[in-house]
């Protein structure tokens, strides 16, 4: 229920007073209402969960969360 | 750069679980609050390769599970109605009423129909005037603003045959629930990321200072259970109980600005029973008075639903983590997961389908 799964916006629209975007999940597009992301522009990742993106992921913290772990692995070898 | 299969890493995942196991001196008894966190420790094995003195206890984020069977026996009672179409989300659809389904209903007429989103069910309204079109809303807070955007957009368009069957819930109060209930032993807590994300987690502050209980932020990719899990048994070692965030590419304490502007205008806090938990006062969502015209406990009225509950099922217990599921006498034998008696046998983030699914020959050894 709470899945949310990361994807690219590829293209962004307004319908009906809604904004809306094309999102890709590997080789499957979506279409996402970007409403809660108004500043998410294409080539950003957003969590997307039903139908609706919730947040864009933060690039530099997404790195440095794999980092810290990342150094772990290089520390135990 | 995918941010999936890098959270998924090997080395990475098991570097963390190394320090994890370095980490720990004494006994800690810890709860992951969201189905989906419990779905993915069990998943990836996880929960095998923990320390032992790390007792992982599951938590009620699984908004399937904790839905009130009085308001899954009002959906029911809906969606038998012949002007009606009842729109939920999928995995409601075998969560046991207290006589029926809303599969089982939809095999004798009624019309119920799976949606991906709020939206969708918006757009079933505008495409048959005729009907009445009600959308059953769970959900927790990550939820709730999909549902508040679609009742918006209702008023906003005027598409009057579209109403909403309430039931979205709030994860603090719950948090606080267990922690208040005597016998409760969790020593900490991995708060559910995305609730956070839309949410943010300041709330989470109040707690963690009231019960001096140490909570992280976590994400839901093996690499964010591990270092979540190594970050909360950190601070409980060195006796500490600050929030603090491991899903911090998703997660702000502020949350999401806007999501939460919407769920203050659509939306007011109310009292809400959970299933398995009971009365949990300020820990719902119901439509505010602005929006009470599409209320669907409003627009229809409800006669002579006597709610009840299957007497062997012990799903409020485990979804206090007070017992895992295999302790249950019913498990694997009365409850399945294609007949289950309760929901966390159902629910794709239930506890108990969970340990069906997931090896439940490796959790012989929690059978009394």
């Amino acid at each position: 229920m709470c899945l949310g799964i990361p994807g690219e916006i590829v293209e962004i629209w307004e319908e009906g007073g809604l904004r809306n975007g094309k999102v890709r999940f590997g080789g499957i597009f979506r279409e996402v209402c970007l409403s809660y992301v108004p500043e998410a522009k294409p080539g950003d990742y957003v969590i997307v969960h039903a139908g609706f993106a919730i947040n864009t992921i933060d690039e530099e913290e997404a790195k440095a969360t794999l980092a810290a772990a990342g150094d772990l692995v290089d520390e135990m070898r | 750069m995918k941010y999936l299969d890098e959270f998924r890493d090997g080395p990475r995942v098991r570097a963390q679980l190394q320090t994890l196991r370095e980490c720990v001196s004494r006994p800690w008894r810890v709860m992951e609050i969201c189905g989906g966190q419990t779905h993915n420790f069990l998943k990836s094995g996880l929960d095998g390769l923990l320390p032992k003195e790390i007792v992982l206890v599951h938590g009620p984020g699984c908004p399937v599970c904790v839905t009130s069977v009085e308001l899954i026996d009002k959906a029911i009672a809906l969606a038998r109605r012949p002007e009606v179409i009842l729109c939920s989300f999928g995995d409601m659809l075998r969560v046991p009423g207290s006589q029926a389904d809303l599969l089982s209903v939809r095999a004798e007429g009624g019309e119920v129909r799976i949606v991906y989103s709020p939206l969708d069910a918006l757009k079933i309204a505008e495409a048959n005037p005729p009907r009445k079109v009600v959308f059953f809303g769970i959900g927790f807070e990550t939820t709730a603003p999909m549902t508040a955007m679609a009742v918006l957009q209702a008023k906003k368009r005027g598409i009057g045959n579209f109403c909403l069957l309430a039931a979205h819930l709030l994860v603090p109060p719950a948090i606080e629930a267990l922690l208040s209930s005597p016998g409760c032993q969790i020593q900490g807590f991995l708060a559910p990321g995305h609730v956070c994300t839309v949410s943010g987690y300041e709330a989470y502050e109040v707690i963690a200072e009231k019960w001096r209980t140490p909570i992280v932020v976590t994400g839901f990719e093996p690499l964010d259970l591990v270092q979540g899990l190594y970050m909360l048994v950190s601070q409980l070692e060195e006796g500490s109980h600050r929030v603090e965030n491991q899903y911090r590419r998703a997660a702000t304490r502020a949350g999401n600005p806007a999501a939460k502007a919407m769920l203050a205008e659509v939306f007011s806090v109310c009292d809400r029973k959970w299933r398995g938990l009971g009365l949990i006062p300020s820990s719902g969502y119901c439509l505010s008075p602005e929006y009470a015209d599409l209320d669907a406990e409003k627009v229809f009225s409800f006669e002579g639903i006597a709610s009840a509950e299957a007497e062997e099922c012990i799903a409020g217990l485990v979804l206090q983590g007070q017992k895992k599921p295999p302790e249950c006498s019913a498990f694997g034998s009365k409850c399945t997961p294609e007949h289950p008696l309760g929901a966390p046998m159902v629910s794709s983030e239930g506890a108990c389908a969970a340990y069906h699914r997931f090896s439940p020959q490796r959790h012989q050894d929690t059978k009394p």
